[in-house]
């Protein structure tokens, strides 16, 4: 693998979205759940709120990075609060 | 009757999982791992963080060609969109004359996009091209290789030509699948032809519109060849839009690691916009199940 120059900080990146996506996956087998009409007005399953999670997430970091001068881990603990309010609310 | 459950039927998709994985999952993931390093040739990389990203995200190119590219996708689906559809409701219904007009309006749609480009790039010179020379000849200053609003005319108008009848065969099959029925009811009611447009027509093409403007939407948005073999991004970089960016930085400089953050920022702004366009068209489709 070393022609592909693979970094650990990466392969911790992907192994961290891929145990995430397969909890949801074993989680959505073993618990079914019916979608539910959040504030955005729009039907949800846990996978669609990780989608938004995560999505959101990539933008959280990016505004961080250009606006800010403040350490990143700030921006993914900011991450981490919007991850809960979109889990509880949307 | 019972089915039976097997999930060792799991075990066929797998080709297709080993497949997608080879040529689509795993390249994305090096593009994320070059983002965060620098090379300078040879298979040498260097760590460099989030270095790539902060610096593209306080230059003012990205940002100028996200500013570019959002207008150019505006000011096409603001031309395509009613353009189409006008010319959707004018198409004959039925008969020769409609295939006829059918097949004459898909003509465009078939021809690459490279020969698109060709097309306009001779069509427009002001030498030997028929636009223009005769532009030239009424007086009119056009040369897309030094006025900027020049250039922006002929890549929106190249993009109309080739495109709108997209838009105008999806409202065209919007518009035939309306049952006779409603027409019939809007003219006992004495309805105007607006009207009929406004609440027979258009509420009933607006599932196929929604698909069109995501088709136009997206397509505009990754746009690449024509307007390079127009314009090559040009005069200066007032046409050069995300893609003809993404390729002068990562092939014409073999700046890897700032373009892998380039089109990762990119593929966020799609990924985020997809996301929208399918969201409001699933949710739209339940409300119209109801």
């Amino acid at each position: 693998m070393e022609w592909m120059a693979w970094t650990w900080p990466t392969a911790i990146f992907f192994v961290v979205i891929a145990s995430l996506l397969i909890t949801f996956t074993i989680l959505a087998i073993k618990f079914p759940e019916t979608p539910r009409v959040g504030i955005l007005q729009i039907e949800t399953t846990r996978g669609d709120r990780l989608f938004i999670t995560l999505l959101g997430s990539a933008f959280i970091n990016l505004a961080w990075l250009g606006l800010t001068d403040i350490t990143q881990w700030a921006a993914l603990g900011l991450c981490l609060i919007y991850a809960v309010a979109v889990f509880r609310w949307v | 009757m019972n089915k039976t459950v097997n999930h060792k039927a799991w075990f066929l998709v797998l080709p297709v999982l080993i497949l997608v994985a080879f040529s689509a999952v795993i390249p994305l993931m090096t593009v994320v791992n070059y983002s965060v390093q620098d090379t300078f040739g040879n298979n040498q990389f260097f760590w460099a963080g989030l270095e790539w990203f902060e610096e593209l995200l306080n230059s003012d190119r990205m940002w100028g060609a996200l500013g570019r590219q959002l207008a150019f996708s505006a000011i096409i689906l603001a031309i395509q969109i009613p353009l189409g559809v006008f010319i959707a409701l004018n198409m004959p219904k039925g008969g020769f004359w409609a295939s006829f007009c059918l097949v004459v309006m898909s003509l465009p749609l078939l021809i690459p996009w490279n020969v698109v480009g060709t097309i306009w790039q001779i069509f427009g010179r002001v030498d030997i091209g028929l636009l223009g020379h005769t532009l030239d000849w009424m007086g009119v200053s056009y040369n897309y290789t030094q006025n900027p609003v020049a250039a922006w005319i002929t890549v929106i108008v190249m993009d109309v030509w080739h495109w709108t009848s997209l838009v105008a065969l999806l409202a065209y099959a919007g518009l035939q699948s309306i049952p006779q029925a409603y027409y019939q009811a809007a003219k006992i009611d004495q309805a105007s032809r607006f009207s009929v447009f406004w609440y027979i027509e258009l509420p009933k093409m607006s599932g196929v519109l929604m698909i069109a403007i995501l088709l136009r939407f997206m397509d505009s948005f990754m746009i690449y060849t024509e307007p390079f073999v127009v314009t090559g991004g040009g005069p200066g970089s007032t046409t050069t839009f995300l893609s003809i960016d993404l390729v002068k930085m990562a092939l014409g400089q073999f700046d890897l690691g700032q373009a892998a953050a380039y089109s990762l920022m990119y593929f966020l702004v799609i990924l985020l916009i997809s996301w929208v366009f399918y969201t409001v068209m699933t949710n739209l489709d339940k409300r119209d199940g109801v």
